[in-house]
Parts: C-alpha cells; structure tokens; sequence
C-alpha cells in the first residue's frame, strides 16, 4: 500500500521528528535511525523510557552505527538540524522556545522519566504543524495525552498499528482517544523516512 | 496524573510572574518558562483554580503565595542520586579535600536534605567527618524543615539502598540510620555536622568561604545569563582550588567561566576552581 499523498507533503515540510515509545520500540526506533540520511534535513528527538542507574549500551549502539550526529540531551543543548537526539534517564525532557531543550527532574509521570507526555506537550507548544511524532509499543499509556496535544496544534500524528506493536497499551491509549491522525503498520513507518 | 501545561499561555505565565515579583519579590523572569508553564499549571489544577482566580488568590492571599512558592520549585531528590557522580567523588575529590585543615561544603538547592546527608555519608566513609561541616540551603522553607528532621519513609530508603548499593561505598545505606516502625532517621553524628538555612541564589550573596560546592538538577530551571551569575556568586564563595559539582547534564557554557574552572570530571561535570 502507498502512503497517502497527504502525510508524504507533511513529512517534506516538517523539520521536527518526535519518537515516543517503550517496551518493544526500541528495536524498530533504533532500525529507522540506521536509516536517516544527511538529506533528512530534520531533528529527531527520541524519547524512550528507560531505567535510571541501567547504564545501557543505547548511546554507543545509536553513536556506532547511524550516519549523523546523535547526541544524549544534556540541559540547555542548542537544538539542531541533521541531529538525532536522546532524552536522558530519570530526567523529564522540555523544549524551550527559543530552540533549545531544558532538563527537568520533577515527580515522574505514568511512573516513567522521561516522560513521553511532557516532551510531546512541549513540543506542541512550540512547533505546532512544523513536526511529526511517531508514537510506539508500550505497555502504558504515556504519550496519549501528548500525541493528542500535538495533533490538536497542528501536528501530524501517527501511532503505529496495534496489530505490529510487542506491546499495544500504549499505541491503543492514543487511538482510543483520538490523538492518531493515521494508525500505520511498521514497515510504513519505514517507508515514510525513505521519503 | 497527567499535568496539562496547555492550561496557561505564555503571555499569562510572563503576567504571574510580573505579579510575584511586584508583590513579593521573588524574580522567576529568568526561570526556564517551559518547566516553570507546567508547574503553574500543576499548582492551578491541584488548587482547581482558573487564571483568573490564580491571580487573584495571588495578590490577595499571602499564605497562598507561601503554598505557591513550594510548589512552584522542584524538591524531587534522591538520596545517591547518580551513583558514579559519588564514586567520581571519592577517587577524584576526596583525596584532594582531605589534605584541608576544615572542609566546608555548601549545598545550593538542598530540598529536603537528601544530597547534604548523602555527602556526609560519603565524608564519614572517608574518616572526615569530624574536620567537616555541610551547609544546606534553600529558597523553600517548608523543604528545610524536612531536611533538618532528616527522617525518611522506608521506601524511599529502600530506592536509596539501590543507588548506594551502586557507589560501591562500605556496608549498605541502613547503617547511618536508625530504623523505628516505617520511618529510618539519619544518625546524629552526621546530623551535627549540617547546618540548614534558607538562601536564595538569584537575591542573596556570599555568606561563607567552600572548599566544596555542589549544586546539582538546580541550574536546568535557569536560563544560562542567571546561570552565569549564579557562577559568580560560587566562584567568589570557593576557596582557591575549591572544588564545584553541577548535575550530571549541567555543563558550564559560558566562556568567561570556562577560563576560571577546571574540568576534573566531564562526565559528572566536577570542577575546580583556577586562581584566587
């Protein structure tokens, strides 16, 4: 099936891409990044939830092996083009206005930080049409409330479909509540960053 | 439960914070305005008020305002909060500090007290304890009298045994404890050692000289020109050589100070101070 014409002129002219995902995301979130090209011309922002004190191998499997720059967000990093960025453990991930990402360590939310639903709201404060947020498998439902927020500013939403998710909570929270503008299968998802 | 952070726009957020400087003096101008949005927001929805009733309350009720100044400021803490930054700690810092007649430290931004007895623990460990001494502020007096209790639910030391359990310091975290039903409080010895009081970064000034200052998740909800001049005010507040800990994602950006701090830990962003 071909992807509506409709999502491919967003992709074009959004430069924000925001990933949202947890139990079972990571390996489709690490297959899209090994894919981006120096012609990406966006920021991804990746927001997974991860475990505090769990010093996990993500940051040198994504710095090993993608083409552009990939980066853990630390406080008041300039936000910027052809860049892949990370949210840090056990710190809540915000967007600040004046294109830099600020830290926050406030009281977790859904029991995760980073939370999906506050960098997902931020963002829809700040970049309204101009980005696009995928959110993923997920055993809670962190990133709903977010995903809606962004689709109501403007944003283009998709969640990816229950059928191909390890774990549907998350995704199904986002549809249940009408944040996803489209629902699209995993090799869709795929498709759409070859575009 | 989810904090909805659309509930006030930028233009209201700048409004409360023009009123709370007006009326009580405390200037959040130079706050971080996202974190800062959701936690109006968050005081707005566990009030139930509108922005409108937000307002009022602010500059008609003072004891509002004393609930509101709590709430507006992040006191989320850990004890051992980034276990490697208390090894770094001990192989980089200690050693250094313990050639010190006195050791003063000064914690800025303590909260409810877990990083002062988190350090006096790790002072203790290294045989310090009876030539230091650790300052505790805050801008929150409601934190601090947490902090000078120094009593802490039984799951929350059960988190902290986690991380301590990770500074590969001797024992586990429940020998500097007394332990009575669901409660542990922090044993006397290192409470005579702290000393908390109420400071605030962006009004007050120096008030004592550090061998050792850490201030850590406290410069995220700044903006890097108050950053700057709250690096001011500890750079002349160390001792030569004095040692300065941000928090883990806390870098120093601002070239002038690049130039007056040593990197001894990029990773734990510790630092020392360069001339006098």
């Amino acid at each position: 099936m071909a992807l509506d014409q409709n999502i491919i002129n967003r992709w074009h002219n959004a430069d924000i891409v925001l990933l949202g995902g947890s139990a079972g995301s990571f390996k489709i979130i690490f297959q899209l990044a090994k894919n981006f090209s120096l012609q990406l011309n966006k920021t991804v922002i990746i927001v997974i939830h991860r475990k505090k004190n769990f010093f996990s191998e993500i940051e040198d499997l994504f710095s090993q092996n993608i083409r552009i720059m990939f980066k853990e967000i630390s406080d008041k990093d300039k936000i910027n083009k052809n860049t892949v960025y990370i949210a840090p453990a056990n710190y809540h991930t915000l967007i600040e206005k004046d294109g830099y990402f600020s830290l926050d360590v406030s009281e977790a939310v859904w029991y995760s930080k980073p939370s999906i639903d506050v960098t997902f709201e931020s963002a829809a404060d700040i970049y309204k049409d101009r980005c696009i947020a995928i959110l993923m498998s997920g055993a809670n439902q962190d990133g709903a409330e977010g995903l809606l927020k962004l689709r109501n500013s403007g944003a283009l939403t998709i969640v990816q479909d229950p059928a191909d998710a390890e774990m549907t909570q998350m995704p199904e929270a986002a549809i249940n509540i009408n944040a996803a503008e489209y629902v699209l299968r995993t090799d869709e998802i795929i498709e759409l960053f070859k575009k | 439960m989810e904090v909805s952070s659309d509930s006030i726009t930028s233009k209201q957020l700048g409004e409360v914070i023009d009123l709370v400087k007006k009326i009580y003096g405390f200037d959040f101008s130079d706050y971080t305005k996202a974190s800062l949005k959701r936690r109006v927001a968050r005081i707005m929805m566990l009030k139930k008020l509108e922005f409108y009733d937000l307002k009022h309350v602010l500059v008609n009720d003072q004891q509002f305002f004393q609930e509101f100044l709590e709430e507006i400021t992040v006191n989320v803490t850990e004890m051992f909060r980034d276990p490697n930054f208390y090894k770094a700690m001990n192989s980089q810092v200690i050693p250094y500090l313990s050639t010190y007649q006195h050791i003063k430290i000064w914690s800025a931004g303590c909260s409810s007290g877990e990083e002062v007895y988190s350090l006096a623990i790790l002072m203790k460990e290294a045989g310090l304890t009876k030539k230091s001494f650790i300052y505790g502020t805050d801008i929150n007096t409601e934190v601090l009298k947490e902090a000078r209790k120094g009593i802490y639910s039984l799951r929350k030391i059960k988190s902290f045994a986690e991380n301590y359990l990770l500074t590969t310091l001797n024992g586990s975290i429940t020998d500097h404890f007394t332990i009575l039903y669901d409660a542990a409080t922090i044993q006397n010895e290192l409470k005579h050692n702290t000393l908390f009081s109420v400071h605030n970064l962006i009004s007050d000034t120096i008030f004592n000289e550090f061998q050792l200052i850490t201030c850590r998740n406290v410069f995220i909800y700044f903006e890097t020109e108050l950053q700057e001049r709250i690096l001011d005010l500890f750079y002349n507040s160390l001792c030569p050589h004095g040692f300065l800990c941000l928090g883990s994602k806390e870098t120093i950006r601002s070239e002038r100070f690049r130039d007056k701090f040593k990197v001894i830990n990029q990773k734990q962003n510790i630092y020392q101070k360069i001339g006098t």
